[in-house]
């Protein structure tokens, strides 16, 4: 029988059954992977449930730092007699089954390898209590797994060790499940896997950790004081990370008091009004949502952009429309972040693309909202925010300062003969704002959301209205040259051809260039990061004859907003997408690439 | 009328408050209501109380969210910022910006559409979480700006002014905040300044959420014969709980009640409010009490108003939330930004 045979580079997909503890065993191994030096990009593929329907795992192994997902597995951990044909079916040629075998299978194909490990009863031999027999038959599989790629086992012992760090008494049982797998295939399986994973150092500096948990971070440092959200997968664990980190490292020594407030609104609604109030009372305030949560704050989103309240929301992505799928990965709100409510709106965009870009753009969008006066919103998407990656180490320097933005102090307030709160005195499009109870008699002004003259007065004068209308969009061209710009591929172009690309979709799209480059292909790429689209942006447009749009939405809506914003011509634009929930792959980018030049019409998904 | 631009200048002999300011001192802009809208009566109340408790404007949030009542902010305390904000969603706004800075006075003023129907959820919760907040319903039992239609506190038995009849039951504001939570609550009638202005003073003062629910007539959609919140439907049927009057800090109390007929409430300021019970059961220390006050009223086809219910012990959301004593807006990057090396310790945490 023929095996797969790889160093450090390969794809292994778990299956197992929701609710059964395996995602902290699977993220352990994949952790110990990248403890070994490999760049690792765990994906937890899993079910809108809390308990009993299948759920996948799938780690990419890969030494030059590809990340995005691949298809094909080359060893499936299938622990789920549920989805065992799906998983024995997905599995390539010469590649690894291993499976509980305390109850014995035929798995219909001798082009596969086969592993088996009777979990459940060493596990019940081994362990008396009911609970711990189910749940350490996942660190059974770990334990076999270090064993049969060669790895360290101490890696394993010392992640135990941490992760138990103050509950001692559960590091011996756990070590015990560890060494129970990895015994049993040394017995067993010496030298019979040809993967294997060896140390290697291209993980330093380097950190594993998801999006949400970095954008939490970077809400702490960004200054943020009040969170107000509702729970919606896949941003609530960006929420908790703020509140995590908050309890670490803001509470007052002394008084044990909180200089942050965590609060839960009943809906999305009240979160989006909350952020606002707080906003509009000079604290820096935030809240995290999803498409569904979107649609809801809209009306608040239009009233924060009219009244020109500062605003920070970060929207994690998830398969749409409607409540679509949950717990699946796409980046379709564009459209409907970008022109969110009623009327005449355009929002500030900020897209990262990695976890520690994540945490950039965090505290980014405090300084820009406060600067613009308007709402700033954050693009993750579920494979992004969710999911751990092997990102860049985050990255301080104390010298930095917030910016507040145009705000009147008392002493200001005292030189001016006459506040307007949306005069334009620099002529930036950008009004000075006052925070209430700054002076006894100067600065006080009505917030409203309907027409106001420069000095916040309700107005009906059509007029006036209009030239309300035309400064924000003075100030929205102020906001482009202040979002982050674009990054390229290549320091010059060097093709008639480009490729348009933006989030999570970084990972796959640095992969699929090098393909692209192999195959001598020479397109330029450009990663957009915000929106307004900065002068940058227009001129990659300008300079090339041809552009692929890559995408993981259905419509192509960051190619509408491109054609809308810049008048460009759509003959111009060719969408690449993916909208099928699984994080766009390098090979899906190429092939519909490929495909496009070779003449055959490019279907919308393979 | 906004065209209208009232003039700045005062009579000399005016009278002062502890600030050295007039009544003038505390108004807004020219209303734009109906003439004979309830919502004035209660603008000038608050005028009244804020002149008398010697607030400082500027010290004050006004916020509303739409409709007649969410208009009314603009017509009292010129000094103070104000937040017309989306329809049914001010408590929200409130919440944001109670939590930014605690420091402030938030003023609410609602209706009954922006309250029990659109806004009902957000009442509801804001209520509940104790939001340190003084929360007026403006309630006329009509959609005034849209001209007429029922709200939903207005009376099964009530009629439209075209005939109409109501289908369904009014929703009680009062007997729900008290259920939620809430730890000040009372009903009072934008006609009787007597007993709005203490009770006003009272729920300003009071830590915690303070609920008043004000009957004001809508004279152009709700004050017809068959309205049950007509000006005079609610004064024939307006069902006094007691008579109360508003003592500040430091004041001797001078209110001549019989003796055993008084109630003082302490409030979070130091100051009392005194009431002359007008009802053998009235206790506003006792919630079920309270809710059954305002049942039974109800169901003998009165008005029951006053203070209803009071806890002035309750703790507030910040406190609950254990948020820091010095307002967070007042925080700059040496007390919120953990810094690099912080972050360096996270960074290992990580790898």
């Amino acid at each position: 029988m023929s095996k797969i045979n790889s160093v450090n580079d390969f794809v292994i997909k778990f299956a197992n059954v929701n609710g059964s503890g395996s995602a902290s065993a699977n993220q352990m191994f994949a952790k110990g992977v990248f403890r070994s030096g490999i760049p690792v990009s765990p994906k937890n593929i899993f079910p809108s449930n809390i308990q009993g329907l299948p759920t996948w795992f799938e780690v990419r192994v890969n030494e030059k730092g590809y990340l995005g997902r691949r298809e094909g597995i080359d060893i499936s951990v299938a622990m789920n007699p549920q989805s065992y044909q799906k998983d024995v079916a997905e599995l390539k040629e010469n590649g690894y089954l291993i499976y509980d075998s305390s109850w014995k299978r035929e798995f219909g194909r001798d082009d596969i390898n086969v592993i088996e490990i009777p979990l459940t009863k060493l596990c019940v031999q081994e362990f008396t209590n009911p609970k711990q027999r189910l749940l350490f038959k996942n660190l059974g599989y770990v334990g076999l797994l270090a064993s049969i790629l060669e790895m360290d086992k101490d890696i394993y012992v010392s992640l135990i060790e941490e992760q138990f760090k103050g509950k001692e008494k559960l590091i011996e049982p756990n070590v015990k499940a560890l060494n129970i797998g990895y015994n049993y295939a040394e017995e067993n399986f010496k030298d019979y896997c040809e993967i294997k994973v060896q140390k290697s150092d291209k993980t330093d500096g380097l950190i594993l950790t998801s999006g949400n948990d970095a954008a939490g971070l970077g809400c702490v440092y960004g200054g943020a004081t009040v969170c107000a959200w509702y729970p919606i997968t896949p941003s609530t664990s960006l929420a908790e990370s703020y509140s995590k980190y908050s309890e670490k490292l803001r509470v007052e020594i002394g008084t044990d008091k909180n200089k942050f407030a965590f609060i839960q609104a009943e809906d999305e609604l009240a979160a989006m009004g909350m952020t606002i109030g707080a906003n509009w009372n000079g604290a820096r305030a935030f809240t995290a949502t999803s498409g569904p949560g979107v649609s809801l704050m809209s009306e608040f989103i239009g009233l924060a952009y009219f009244a020109e309240v500062p605003t920070v929301l970060f929207n994690v992505q998830r398969g749409g429309p409607s409540t679509g799928m949950p717990t699946r990965t796409q980046q379709s709100d564009i459209l409907c972040s970008a022109y969110a409510s009623h009327g005449d709106t355009k929002h500030v965009l900020l897209i990262p693309s990695d976890p520690k870009e994540c945490f950039d753009f965090a505290v980014e969008a405090f300084d820009l909202a406060d600067r613009l006066q308007t709402p700033v919103i954050v693009l993750l998407d579920l494979d992004l925010g969710m999911n751990d990656w092997s990102t860049k180490e985050f990255e301080w320097d104390d010298s930095n300062q917030y910016d507040r933005g145009k705000v009147l102090s008392k002493e200001d307030l005292d030189g001016i003969e006459r506040f307007g709160r949306y005069l334009d005195v620099d002529g930036d499009g950008i009004p000075y704002r006052t925070y209430p109870g700054t002076h006894p008699e100067k600065g006080a002004y009505f917030t409203r959301g309907t027409s106001h003259d420069e000095y916040a007065g309700y107005t009906e004068d059509g007029v006036k209205n209009a030239e309300m209308l035309t400064r924000l969009l003075k100030k929205f061209q102020t906001a482009s040259s202040l979002v982050p710009a674009p990054v390229f591929n290549q320091e010059k172009n060097a093709s008639s051809m480009g490729i348009i690309y933006f989030g999570s979709t970084d990972c796959s799209m640095q992969e699929a260039l090098d393909v692209l480059d192999e195959q001598n292909l020479k397109i330029d790429a450009m990663r957009i990061r915000a929106f307004p689209f900065n002068l940058e942006v227009w001129e990659f447009i300008e300079e090339h004859d041809l552009l692929f749009i890559v995408e993981q939405n259905r419509d192509g809506q960051m190619r509408t907003l491109i054609m809308a914003e810049g008048g460009i011509i759509p003959d111009k634009l060719v969408s690449i997408l993916c909208f099928d929930g699984q994080p766009i792959t390098a090979e899906h980018i190429t092939n519909k690439i490929n495909a496009h030049l070779s003449g055959k019409p490019a279907l919308a998904m393979s | 009328m906004t065209y209208i631009v009232k003039p700045k200048n005062h009579h000399p002999l005016l009278e002062k408050n502890k600030l050295g300011l007039t009544r003038r001192d505390y108004e807004g802009a020219v209303s734009t209501l109906c003439a004979g809208c309830g919502h004035d009566s209660v603008s000038s109340a608050i005028v009244e109380a804020c002149f008398q408790l010697s607030i400082e404007s500027y010290k004050v949030a006004k916020l509303s969210g739409i409709g007649c009542s969410s208009k009314a902010p603009a017509y009292f305390l010129n000094q103070s910022h104000g937040f017309n904000s989306v329809h049914g969603r001010m408590p929200s706004i409130a919440t944001g910006a109670a939590m930014a800075n605690h420091e402030l006075t938030y003023l609410g003023i609602s209706g009954d559409g922006d309250t029990a129907s659109i806004g009902v959820g957000q009442f509801v919760h804001c209520a509940r979480r104790q939001l340190n907040m003084t929360y007026i319903v403006e309630n006329n039992g009509t959609y005034g700006l849209t001209k007429g239609q029922f709200s939903a506190t207005n009376d099964l038995e009530s009629k439209s002014k075209y005939g109409d009849d109501n289908l369904f039951p009014s929703i009680d504001l009062p007997t729900m905040a008290i259920q939620l939570g809430a730890s000040f609550v009372a009903r009072s009638f934008s006609g009787d300044r007597e007993q709005l202005v203490p009770l006003l003073k009272a729920a300003l003062s009071h830590k915690g959420f303070s609920f008043l629910d004000i009957i004001s007539p809508c004279v152009t959609f709700n004050n017809h014969k068959t309205s049950t919140k007509s000006y005079d439907y609610i004064r024939e049927h307006n069902d006094a709980l007691s008579k109360p009057d508003f003592v500040p800090l430091g004041k001797e109390i001078v209110t001549e009640y019989p003796t055993g007929s008084s109630i003082e409430v302490p409030l979070h300021d130091g100051s009392l409010l005194a009431l002359e019970k007008l009802s053998q059961d009235y206790d506003p220390a006792d919630k079920i009490q309270a809710i059954k006050n305002i049942q039974e009223s109800q169901r003998d086809g009165k008005v029951l108003t006053g203070l209803l219910y009071a806890d002035p012990t309750a703790k507030d959301l910040r406190e609950i939330l254990n948020v820091s004593d010095k307002p967070l807006n007042t925080m700059g990057k040496s007390e919120l930004c953990p810094g690099s090396e912080k972050l360096e310790g996270i960074n290992s945490g990580l790898r």
